[in-house]
Formats: structure tokens, C-alpha cells, sequence
């Protein structure tokens, strides 16, 4: 893909040597892993606030799947708590997520400045925000749903608790958690990267926080 | 590669900034034109445009009317592809404060444009470690910028800019934030990057050090072009002025 471009952009300006940047995918992949890996502590700082999130709605919806109650004020106090947890997990995954991106605007601007092409930076936003929001969501299922389990054993014991909320059930849900965590690490993730991206590089660089 | 006389070419070029109710002119019509190899610096106090100017020259941000010419080329013909491949090739960039990424290394943060450009990654390691031996901080490759002192911070970002062979250095007060002595080495070493490679050098400064080495000084004042001196012309001056004061 990046191979090929070369020969086929007869642009106007091709003339004056002006031609378009391709970077194939395995380097975007390569700087967002790289970047990662450099600023470790931040990023596990940006992942626990989707894990945290995600980690609340895990139990309470596990809670909910597991409990077969027919109290039809018990199961709406539930669903309530679910929605609420969905609305948590949103506001700290977008408040993440928008810091991480917007402490890094005169970095877009620097990267502009050398060369980078304005889809390569959002791609670099996308890879790392698909990367650490399908882990940071994993994570959080996960603890969530043995916090559930662990809870529900202080009552009935261990092997009841797992087996009152189901592998199957639990799995659905690992999907579930997952899906919304990475979906709305994106969108929050995005928007930002989008909009710093079209910026002049100047306006970029003047960026302070 | 059509090979013109001059490199830059601005004409009528007209920035406004909105700041609140009012409306600042930055640039009210500038028009230069710049020689291939020239070592150009545009003076002029805060405020009066040149880093508008800067800018605008260096397609970072866009002039409300006018044009930029780079190798013939209008600027605002370009879309923002095209833009990046001729930040990528032709313009390194000098700031006043040195831009360097802060979580990388100096050898991968003078690496970085060559990824841009396409090379592989052993090719890009020895031409960033050949551009700190010419800046002389080979021996430093491995430090983040906060363990750099600010004139090795700003040696990083020269060998950063010329990454890519460009035939232009664009510097914003390459020297605002360093001490003299060390701004006179990073003058220095600007100058001697112009004669050995020929590239061209346009620097925005109030750093009246850069006079001396300059080829041309474009003065701007209040966003419009008060006049443009030749070094050989300037050196009657300031000899004039250096007799006066002693």
C-alpha cells in the first residue's frame, strides 16, 4: 500500500519534486508501541481511568445477570445502578482521554512540522486508543466480575458464586465491557486527535496547558 | 527539481489575529524574495510580525491573502499531504524553544523525520547519529532533552532539522532562550551549516549577534517591511557605531 502510491500520485506539483507521504501501517503501529512503552506510568494512569470505569460496570451488571430476583423495585434500583455506572465509565474514559491527547497538542505540532501527514497523526491516537482501551477494558471486566463473584462468596461460597452467574453469561458480558470500553475510548480519542491534526502547525505549538 | 533563483518568494502576504473585540494586523502585505543559499535574518522588536512571517514562510500557518512561493510553488495550492512532504523535505525547523519531544532520546528525536521520509529504520540511526557528530553531541545520543543543557537542546533540534537534506532552515529566535555565549555557538554553527552545505537559512530574531553573519536583514515593523540591508552595508554602519561608543 505504501509501496505502490508513489508512482501512481502524478500531482500538478510532481514538477517541484512535491509528492505525498505514505508510511505503511507497521510504522504507526511501531511509534504508537514505542510511545507506550516510553511514557508507561502515563499511559497507566490514561488506562485506569477506562479500567476503573469499566470495572464499575462490570460488577454492577454482574450483579444484575446473576441475581434472579422478581422484587421489581430490586431489579429497577439495579438497571438504575448499570446506567449510572455506563454514565461513570463514559465521563472518566472522555476526561481521560481528552487530557492525554490534548497534553500532547504541541507534540502534534512539532510532528507536523517535521513531515507528518495529518492522517498519520490521528492514526497514531487511533492504534494507541484501540490498543489501550480493548486492554484497559479487559482489565476492568475482569476485576469487576470477580469483585462480583468474590462478593457473592462472602455468602454462598465459591463454587456457588461462580456458578449462579454462568460462563456463558460471563463471557457475553467480558464482550459486552470490551466493546463499549474500546467504542467510546475511540470516539473520546478521536474528536480531539481529529481536531489538532486539521490545526495549523502553528496553532498547535503555541498550544499551552 | 527546477532549479530557481530564489527559493522563498512572499508577495502581499496579510495576517489578521482576533483578540476579542479588536483585530490585529500582524502582516499588512509583505513581499520578499529570497536566494537559494542566502543566510537571511528578520529583525524587528516583539510584536512586529516576524514570527507571523516565519509562519507563513514555513506553511505553518495560512496567510488570510498574498502568497508563498517555495521552489516556485504557491503554498496555498497544496493540500495538507502535500504540505507535510514539503515540511518533510525541503524545511527543517529551529525553534526558540527547542520543541524536542520530550520522551525520546536525542538520536530518535533526530530520527523522527527521516521515519517520515520513508527510510528504514538502520538507515535513519546512522544518519541521526552522523548529524550529532556534526553537531557535536555524538556522544550524547542517548539522553532525553532534560538531561541536555538548553544550547545541546537546541544542537538536537539543528540536527533534527536537517534530517532530511532540506535546502531551507527556518529558525524563530533560534537563540531567545540561551545565553550569549551559547547563542553565539548555535549562530555559529548555523552559519557554518550555510556555507558547508548551502542551505539556506532564514532566521525571525531580535538577537543583534545574528547581524554579523547574516548575508541580508529584512527589518519589520508593525507588520509591514521597513527596510532590507545587505551585510556589506551594514558593516560601514556598525563599525560607524561601535567608533561612536568607544
Amino acid at each position: 500500500m505504501a509501496a505502490a502510491s508513489n508512482g501512481q500520485q502524478q500531482t500538478s506539483h510532481e514538477s517541484a519534486g512535491i509528492r505525498q507521504i505514505h508510511l505503511p501501517f507497521s510504522t504507526v503501529v511501531r511509534i504508537t508501541m514505542n510511545g507506550l512503552k516510553i511514557r508507561f506510568w502515563r499511559s497507566i494512569v490514561t488506562a485506569s481511568g477506562i479500567f476503573l470505569g469499566i470495572a464499575f460496570l462490570s460488577y454492577v451488571t454482574t450483579n444484575l445477570l446473576s441475581t434472579s430476583t422478581n422484587d421489581a423495585d430490586e431489579r429497577a434500583r439495579m438497571i438504575w445502578l448499570v446506567v449510572m455506572s455506563l454514565l461513570v465509565s463514559t465521563v472518566g474514559i472522555v476526561n481521560s482521554m481528552l487530557m492525554s491527547v490534548t497534553e500532547r497538542f504541541r507534540e502534534i505540532g512539532t510532528m507536523k512540522c517535521l513531515g507528518a501527514p495529518d492522517n498519520f497523526v490521528v492514526k497514531l491516537f487511533v492504534v494507541e486508543a484501540a490498543f489501550v482501551g480493548t486492554i484497559a477494558s479487559a482489565v476492568g471486566w475482569l476485576v469487576g466480575y470477580l469483585g462480583a463473584v468474590l462478593v457473592k462468596a462472602a455468602s454462598m461460597g465459591i463454587i456457588k458464586a461462580f456458578a449462579s452467574v454462568g460462563l456463558v453469561l460471563s463471557l457475553e458480558l467480558a464482550a459486552g465491557c470490551i466493546l463499549v470500553g474500546a467504542i467510546i475510548t475511540l470516539i473520546a480519542t478521536i474528536a480531539p486527535a481529529q481536531r489538532a491534526s486539521v490545526m495549523p502547525a502553528a496553532a498547535a505549538l503555541r498550544t499551552q496547558i | 527539481m527546477s532549479a530557481t533563483e530564489y527559493i522563498v518568494r512572499t508577495k502581499d502576504v496579510m495576517k489578521e489575529f482576533k483578540m476579542g473585540q479588536e483585530t490585529l494586523r500582524a502582516l499588512n502585505g509583505v513581499s520578499v524574495d529570497i536566494k537559494r543559499g542566502e543566510y537571511i535574518s528578520i529583525m524587528g522588536p516583539s510584536g512586529s510580525g516576524k514570527s507571523t512571517l516565519f509562519n507563513a514562510i514555513g506553511g505553518l500557518d495560512k496567510p488570510d491573502s498574498g502568497s508563498v512561493f517555495i521552489n516556485d510553488v504557491d503554498m496555498a495550492q497544496l493540500d495538507s499531504n502535500e504540505l507535510a512532504f514539503l515540511r518533510c523535505h525541503t524545511i527543517g525547523y529551529i525553534f526558540q524553544t527547542f520543541n524536542l519531544i520530550t520522551v525520546m532520546t536525542a538520536l530518535e528525536n533526530v530520527r523522527l523525520p527521516t521515519i517520515f521520509a520513508g527510510m528504514n529504520a538502520d538507515d535513519g540511526t546512522e544518519r541521526a547519529m552522523e548529524l550529532l557528530n556534526i553537531v557535536g553531541l555524538g556522544h550524547r545520543y542517548d539522553h532525553k532533552p532534560s538531561e541536555l543543557s538548553g544550547g545541546q537542546q537546541q544542537r538536537v533540534a539543528i540536527a533534527r532539522a536537517l534530517a532530511n537534506n532540506p535546502s531551507i532552515i527556518l529558525a524563530d529566535e533560534p537563540t531567545g532562550n540561551l545565553d550569549s555565549k551559547t547563542g553565539t555557538e548555535i549562530i555559529e554553527l548555523l552559519r557554518k551549516l550555510n556555507k558547508d552545505q548551502g542551505v539556506t537559512v532564514i532566521s525571525a530574531t531580535h538577537d543583534y549577534k545574528m547581524l554579523d553573519v547574516s548575508d541580508r536583514i529584512i527589518w519589520i515593523r508593525d507588520g509591514k517591511i521597513d527596510k532590507i540591508e545587505n551585510r556589506a552595508d551594514l558593516d560601514i554602519q556598525l563599525g560607524g557605531m561601535a567608533g561612536q561608543e568607544e
